[in-house]
């Protein structure tokens, strides 16, 4: 019987499968990195609902301010440079961190994080001017799609930045230890993407929201 | 990181390669490329020299390239053995993405267009 099932290819001839591969489950310098993924698609997810949102409600203003009227691009290539390049720091960190090079990992994670904050300061610059304008998410449907989405993302980098502070109080309190390396791939990984959902919201809502 | 973690067969996004100076040309060229890419979609945006209707379409294309760029530089997702993995969680990622949005904005146009509803109910404009 199990030489069949061997035959027709049910299981491997003699071996003690575990069904993780040959050589077992991988380390965890994979699985959990390769997990965070996981999270990170998940919320990649949840925001293709919030852009189906926004796009389905794009035109509903009743009658209130456009978005054509409201959005600045010179702000938002601003907004788009300081994160891109935060997100190219995070890399040249994750290499310093690789290394175990203790000054070059907090710079650039300090970077990383600064940029971030260069973003999230003109974010909330933007909104405040916005809602004084009365332009609120109270205001349409189409403004609150906005607020939901861009809120939302960030939300997102909000957190990341507590992270990154997290992060850098770890390092310096308990070294370059395994455990610590991959919370630094995670967040690298959840920073990454922020920059990814970041293109979509500058073209969807910025830049096609301005045209003529 | 052991010596022996190089031979594995499974890499995890995000993990940079093993030199130094490959590592910092991938996140470099990614950068060049982004900014690049950038630059293009806020000219693309702004200029009057192309066809009106087809400017959305090319910002769509362009955001999807940059959005490849980083996933390829920045999170380095491969097509290596190494990447199987996280390739098909991505595609099974976009797979989702690409039904919930294309899905939503679909049904939600054709029932403003089909839906008899008053004239005043179908113009968007004075929806709450």
């Amino acid at each position: 019987m199990t030489v069949e099932a061997a035959t027709i290819g049910l299981t491997h001839g003699g071996s003690e499968d575990t069904g993780l591969g040959h050589r077992g489950p991988e380390s965890k310098s994979i699985v959990v990195p390769y997990g965070f993924w996981l999270f990170v698609l998940s919320d990649i997810v949840l925001f293709s609902a919030l852009f189906a949102t926004y796009a389905t409600l794009a035109h509903a203003t009743d009658g209130g301010p456009t978005s054509n009227e409201l959005f600045s691009r010179n702000l938002v290539a601003v907004e788009t440079i300081a994160l891109l390049l935060s997100s190219f720091v995070c890399g040249l960190a994750m290499i310093a961190a690789k290394r175990a090079n203790m000054v070059w990992t907090q710079g650039w994670l300090l970077l990383t994080g600064a940029l971030g904050l260069v973003f999230l300061s003109i974010e909330l610059f933007e909104f405040a001017k916005m809602i004084a304008e009365g332009a609120g998410p109270q205001r349409s449907a189409f403004l609150s799609g906005f607020f939901t989405l861009v809120g939302c993302h960030g939300a997102h980098v909000t957190c990341g930045m507590l992270w990154i502070g997290t992060m850098m109080a770890q390092i310096w309190a308990k070294g370059f230890q395994p455990h610590i390396i991959r919370r630094l791939f995670c967040l690298s990984i959840f920073w990454h993407a922020l920059d990814i959902i970041w293109v979509a919201i500058f073209t969807i809502v910025y830049l096609i929201g301005t045209l003529p | 990181m052991s010596p022996d973690e190089n031979d594995l067969l499974d890499v995890a996004p995000g993990q940079p390669h093993s030199n130094i100076m490959s590592e910092s040309a991938a996140y470099i060229i990614g950068l060049g490329l982004a900014l690049l890419l950038t630059g293009i979609s806020f000219w693309v945006a702004s200029t009057s020299a192309l066809w009106g209707p087809g400017v959305a379409v090319g910002l769509v294309v362009l955001a999807i390239a940059q959005m490849g760029v980083h996933l390829v530089f920045f999170l380095h997702i491969t097509s290596g053995p190494d990447n199987t993995n996280n390739v098909l969680a991505l595609a099974f990622g976009v797979l989702i993405v690409f039904l919930v949005m294309v899905g939503t904005i679909w049904i939600m146009a054709h029932m403003n267009a089909n839906v008899g509803m008053s004239p005043e109910m179908m113009n968007l404009q004075t929806q709450h």
